[in-house]
């Protein structure tokens, strides 16, 4: 990299400013609308015109807080459970693929492959049927397993793409000294694996707290119904007055965590992305 | 396994014992590869095979919910039905209309944030990944409402942001009309999507030999140049990934226009069309025969990807 001049500084400068409002505007947006009263949503102004916090009153403490904190509880729980399964399934998969020498890995990655491009509505339509029949129709449950066709396929390939890049031979470092094949795994490898597999974990998460498709389909109450279905079928506090308002402090709320994750993490999840595409 | 093929060598005269140690071990390794890997390609195969085999069987039928006693198993008059129906072809088109153009803004807009991510200088980095990461982890939900409410004529602004360009105006009902509302999906679409072909293609820009572009600028060739005669042709593989997974992903587009307009003025979707048969009206025979139709469509953008592009997908993780 050359000195930068002063005029390239600039440049610098504005490019900065594009991409941060390119990104973070329909943010700021709905950010802005969460703090409108009812009466300042047709103001056709940006911002609100006196801020206050009454629709984050009413979906916290408020008339709307059984419908929205339920479903804050269900996304959390279904995410996570959903992640952390896919994790370990994939955790072993992917050290088989990048570490053991077996006919059909290649049938594993490409499965793999093959189940990420699966369009989500055509496992809808027979699961909503089958879930009915068999008691799992609007359960954690599932959800759960549904979910895995959406974790699993991304967590396989990040990860197998994470554990191609560890040096193996500490492993057979501590086999020569008398580890077994298991215990080697467990003291050489898992330390070094572990920053690739919460990665993994954070990608599939945001993947998970992301469906629409499965929440709206497989639930009809309160008893499963992830956030992002939930805002979808929110009404306001009184049928003369568009849930706006509260709609939009939702939203707010579901997205604190991703952009903390994404301060923290940013540097993990853009390797973890780009890693998983292209070999690293 | 090469060191024992070497040791074989060294003493050829257990040979035969080596041979066999070899053996031994390459059957217990795959007997360890497919006890770690099975579980995960098993799950894989229940949560996504068998729904799919389940729906083809659902489709073979004339099936409503509403009337389970008259299940009557038909052959494929499901899909004689979907596929004469103008419906199913109004809603294919609206498909192919957003996942031509998303794409292709989505690829231009990509490359050119993935040169600023490549070129940015060291205390810029950060800042840069983060801002475009934000996109990438939204809620496509919260995304739609973001867009929709910032257009909707009731609590939006962009009307009275925009209303000296032509055509915009107080009064303009951006959801009352088909290509309006149709391009508020896309660009929520665009906008939400960019940033993850972008670091496709920061993945891709990287692996571009730095000696070859150093080369083409001691020959005097412009930026231009070096783009279209260098770093292109260099960066096919990558741009072909990127491409055909958005293509994919763009397919099968549901969340923001179930938001947005929920298919009115003629915006409906595949998958919205499948959601609505079989959720909504209960009509298990003719939406199953839709998912099905679907996931063909999917197979088929695939295959024309990689036999007629060569798209060469696991190629990536082979190897090494």
């Amino acid at each position: 990299m050359r000195k930068s001049s002063g005029r390239e500084k600039m440049w610098w400068a504005l490019i900065s400013v594009f991409v941060l409002v390119y990104a973070l505007f329909p943010v700021a947006s709905i950010f802005a609308t969460s703090f409108k009263a009812p009466s300042d949503l047709t103001s056709g102004k940006f911002l609100p015109t006196n801020w206050t916090g009454q629709n984050y009153e009413q979906i916290l403490v408020g008339s709307a807080q059984d419908l929205f904190l339920s479903s804050l509880r269900n996304s959390i729980g279904i995410s996570l459970i959903a992640t952390v399964i896919a994790v370990i399934l994939a955790t072993f998969c992917a050290y088989a693929i990048a570490r053991l020498d077996f006919p059909g890995k290649k049938l594993v990655l490409t499965t793999a492959l093959a189940v990420s491009i699966f369009p989500v509505i055509s496992i809808v339509t027979p699961l909503f049927n089958v879930w009915r029949t068999i008691g799992l129709y609007d359960t954690w449950l599932g959800l759960i397993i549904p979910y895995l066709s959406l974790t699993l396929p991304i967590s396989i390939w990040t990860l197998t793409a994470f554990f191609k890049q560890i040096p193996w031979e500490l492993e057979q470092a501590a086999q020569v000294d008398g580890a077994t094949t298991w215990q080697a795994f467990r003291k050489a490898i898992i330390p070094l694996a572990a920053p690739g597999v919460f990665t993994t974990a954070i990608i599939a998460f945001f993947i998970a707290w992301n469906d629409f498709v499965y929440g709206i389909s497989l639930t009809s109450t309160e008893a499963a119904r992830p956030v992002p279905a939930a805002l979808a079928f929110f009404t306001g506090a009184s049928q003369f007055q568009a849930p706006t308002g509260a709609i939009s402090a939702a939203a707010i709320i579901v997205t604190i965590p991703i952009i903390l994750l994404v301060l923290l993490f940013q540097r993990q999840i853009v390797s973890g992305l780009t890693q998983g595409a292209v070999k690293g | 396994m090469s060191h024992e093929t070497a040791t074989d060598q060294k003493h050829a005269g257990q040979h035969r014992k080596q041979k066999k140690y070899v053996s031994e071990r390459a059957k217990s390794e795959k007997r360890l590869g497919w006890l770690l890997a099975g579980p995960a390609f098993i799950m894989m195969l229940l949560v996504t095979l068998y729904p799919i085999l389940q729906a083809f069987f659902d489709s073979l039928f004339a099936f409503r919910l509403t009337a389970p006693d008259e299940r009557e198993f038909i052959w494929f008059a499901n899909y004689i039905t979907v596929l004469g129906d103008s419906v199913w072809w109004r809603d294919f088109g609206v498909t192919v209309i957003i996942t031509v153009i998303t794409v292709a803004v989505e690829l231009v807009l990509g490359f050119a944030l993935a040169i600023v991510m490549n070129k940015a200088i060291k205390s810029l980095r950060g800042l840069l990944r983060t801002a475009i990461l934000v996109p990438y982890g939204i809620i496509t939900v919260v995304s739609a409402y973001a867009w929709f409410y910032a257009f909707d004529i009731n609590s939006g602004y962009v009307n009275s942001w925009f209303g000296w360009l032509p055509g915009i105006d107080q009064d303009l009902n951006w959801f009352a009309e088909f290509w309006p509302s149709l391009s508020v999906i896309m660009a929520s679409e665009i906008w939400k999507t960019t940033p993850f072909i972008s670091l496709l293609l920061l993945a891709g820009l990287s692996q571009v030999p730095g000696e070859l572009t150093e080369a083409a600028e001691v020959d005097g060739a412009s930026w231009w140049e070096r783009m279209r005669k260098v770093i292109i042709p260099n960066m096919k593989a990558a741009i072909m990934v990127a491409v055909l997974f958005r293509a994919l992903d763009a397919f099968r587009i549901f969340d923001n226009v179930f938001i947005m307009t929920n298919g009115a003025h003629g915006t409906e979707v595949l998958s919205l069309l499948a959601y609505r048969t079989s959720i909504t009206r209960l009509e298990i025979g003719l939406g199953s025969a839709i998912s099905v139709l679907l996931f063909i469509c999917v197979l088929i953008i695939s295959f024309i990807a990689v036999k007629g592009f060569k798209v060469d997908l696991a190629g990536s993780q082979e190897g090494k």
